[in-house]
């Protein structure tokens, strides 16, 4: 397939202007400012593009909504927080392709009449900042940004927002408190972002990964995109890849491809040629798999048929040495760290689930400890603000479905049969 | 009281938004930066340029981990630990920070060289274990490459 999101990375001025252009860069903005805005939200329907930042929620359907709230202005927020942990693939689009961001962002707010871009990204990418901030002056000086983009008359003004180390504000709302200010506390839907978003105003709020497909898109029109990977759910995608692998990295591959052939065929397997034990298919968030679950197309459609989810698409591959009652710990330790504290089921919940978890870990569970944990988990599932308390829930029972005889082993024995 | 050009710099931020308020996190990174940390001095100065209440300013601080709310040292060592970098190794690596370095999880050495901030999944799982130093990635680490990395601070 060929490349479009990683597309000229190998060199290493890729994030320059000049060589963006090279490869023919920017053309899509002349293509796209000549389509009726409305026709463009049409081109991306026909291309089934589906948001990459973890829902798969059909771009064109929120574009749509927005268009159609009379307030105005509207507001193109990109969502750069990358916070899920395993994931890693916004990071080369924001630091070696910036300019195709640039670009989508410029044509997703001529079709969304949005005259104000805001990419929201995360503290921890401190040189992407300096590389976007770069690439956005560039786009300034050569017309594809500012208040009349191309000699045509568009306005479009866009700048960086760099967060303070919040997961949380990976979520759409939370990130919009958090842009307008403030603690990056979930707000309650409805009203959606796309009626009601920042400064109370229009909003669309969209992954990196998305809104760099739009490029594409119009180069190569609707149709013809919606051809690429699976047919529910088209295009071409980033798998992050990270843990006991023989070559972690980002691969952009047709959307779909199998777990399997990520794992073997692309990434050369495991790591030593040990045993797999272990997949968290796409971020921590999204239920682990066991060995001989992993043949599932990675596509927002056909995981959760095979027990997961794709959300950001990032794979941690575990061998047989890892203890997964130590890596469901961990992970809950995440959770409860990143839980905002706004809803009571979370932010007690993932408290409570990982000291148990903890004192299993540690050698000290007890009877009746694994009930608890499923206890505590449901009384989380469903019943809070955002769906951070409901990642936490379900990373345990997932654990507990596939792995219970090592959470019983850790109890009867007080130790770990893996680590000792 | 902040310096005429980180003044300016927050004046120019503060142009980019609709409302003063969304300054405030930019604005505190300035603050921290210019102050060291964000001591109520810090928070004083934020209020004033933005016309944000002070208790405003901090209460939303405190909410983000990567403002300081106390003096650090001079080097902040920022070590992932979380799941991909855990099963490569980052637990061990902590631990040599502590043996080495004398280096607790939000600690400081006594030299004021380097703190230790235990960090949530940073983005560089492909090349784990991973950390950042300021506002540098090392990827790939061990314990020797960790010295190698450290000598370079002061
Ligand atoms: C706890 C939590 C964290 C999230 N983190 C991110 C993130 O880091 N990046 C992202 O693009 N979306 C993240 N999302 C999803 C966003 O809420 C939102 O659905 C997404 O940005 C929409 O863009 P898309 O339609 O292009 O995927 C997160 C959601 C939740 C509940
Ligand atoms: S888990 Fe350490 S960088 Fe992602």
């Amino acid at each position: 397939m060929e490349k479009v999101l990683l597309k000229n990375i190998e060199n290493t001025n890729s994030a320059d202007i000049t060589e963006y252009q090279k490869i023919g860069g920017y053309a899509s903005i002349a293509k796209a400012l000549e389509k009726e805005r409305k026709d463009i939200i049409e081109e991306v329907k026909k291309a089934g593009l589906r948001g990459r930042g973890g829902a798969g929620f059909p771009a064109a359907m929120k574009w749509t909504f927005a268009s159609g709230d009379p307030k105005f202005p509207k507001y193109l927020v990109c969502n750069a927080d990358e916070g899920e942990p395993g994931t890693f693939k916004d990071r080369p689009i924001l630091e070696k392709n910036p300019h195709l961001l640039i670009e989508g962002m410029v044509i997703s707010g001529y079709a969304l009449n949005a005259e104000y871009g805001f990419i929201y990204l995360r503290g921890e990418y401190p040189d992407a900042k300096h590389i976007l901030e770069r690439a956005i002056a560039q786009a300034y000086d050569r017309n594809f940004l500012g208040d009349d983009i191309a000699g045509k008359g568009i306005v479009f003004h866009l700048s960086v927002h760099q967060g303070a180390g919040a997961y949380i504000c990976g979520e759409e709302t939370a990130l919009i408190e958090s842009l307008e200010g403030d603690r990056g506390q979930p707000r309650i839907k409805p009203p959606f972002p796309v009626n009601v978003g920042v400064w109370s105003k229009p909003t669309i709020v969209n992954n990196v990964e998305t809104l760099s497909n739009l490029p594409y898109i119009i180069e190569i029109g609707g149709e013809a995109y919606s051809k690429i990977g699976s047919p529910e759910c088209p295009g071409p995608k980033l798998y992050c890849v990270s843990g006991h692998i023989e070559k972690p990295g980002v691969y952009e591959l047709p959307m779909g491809t199998s777990l399997r052939e990520i794992i073997y065929t692309h990434c050369g397997g495991i790591k030593g040629g040990k045993q797999l034990k272990a997949v968290i298919p796409g971020g921590i968030s999204t239920p682990v798999l066991p060995p001989d679950k992993i043949d599932c197309p990675m596509d927002f459609v056909n995981m959760p048929k095979h027990g997961s989810m794709l959300g950001s698409g990032a794979v941690i591959v575990m061998d047989e040495t890892v203890c997964l009652v130590k890596v469901c710990y961990r992970a809950l330790k995440f959770f409860e760290h990143e839980s905002c504290g706004k809803c009571t089921p979370c932010r007690e919940g993932t408290g409570w689930l990982r000291s148990i978890l903890e004192r299993i870990e540690h050698g000290e569970g007890q009877e009746g400890d694994i009930d608890l944990l499923l206890s505590v988990s449901s009384n989380i599932l469903g019943k809070t603000f955002c769906p951070l308390g409901d990642g936490a829930a379900s990373v345990v029972q997932n654990f507990i479905k596939h792995f219970r005889p090592e959470f019983e082993g850790h109890i009867t024995a007080k130790t770990c049969a893996v680590e000792g | 009281m902040l310096n005429e050009t980180a003044i300016k710099e927050l004046q120019e931020i503060r142009s980019k938004y609709p409302s003063a308020r969304s300054a405030l996190l930019p604005a505190i990174y300035v603050a921290q930066r210019e102050f060291g940390w964000l001591s109520e001095e810090a928070y004083e100065a934020v209020s004033e340029v933005l016309g944000v209440p002070k208790a405003i300013a901090r209460g939303v601080g405190a909410f983000y981990a990567m403002y300081k709310h106390r003096p650090m040292g001079r080097n902040i060592i920022q070590l992932c630990t979380n799941v991909s970098c855990m099963i490569l190794g980052a637990e061990r690596l902590a631990d040599y920070l502590k043996s080495h370095y004398g280096l607790v999880p939000g600690g400081t050495t006594e030299d004021g060289r380097f703190s230790l901030v235990i960090m949530e999944c940073i983005g560089a799982c492909g090349t784990a274990p991973a950390m950042l130093v300021n506002d540098e990635f090392y990827e790939n680490l061990s314990e020797q490459y960790i010295e190698e990395i450290l000598a370079k601070f002061t």
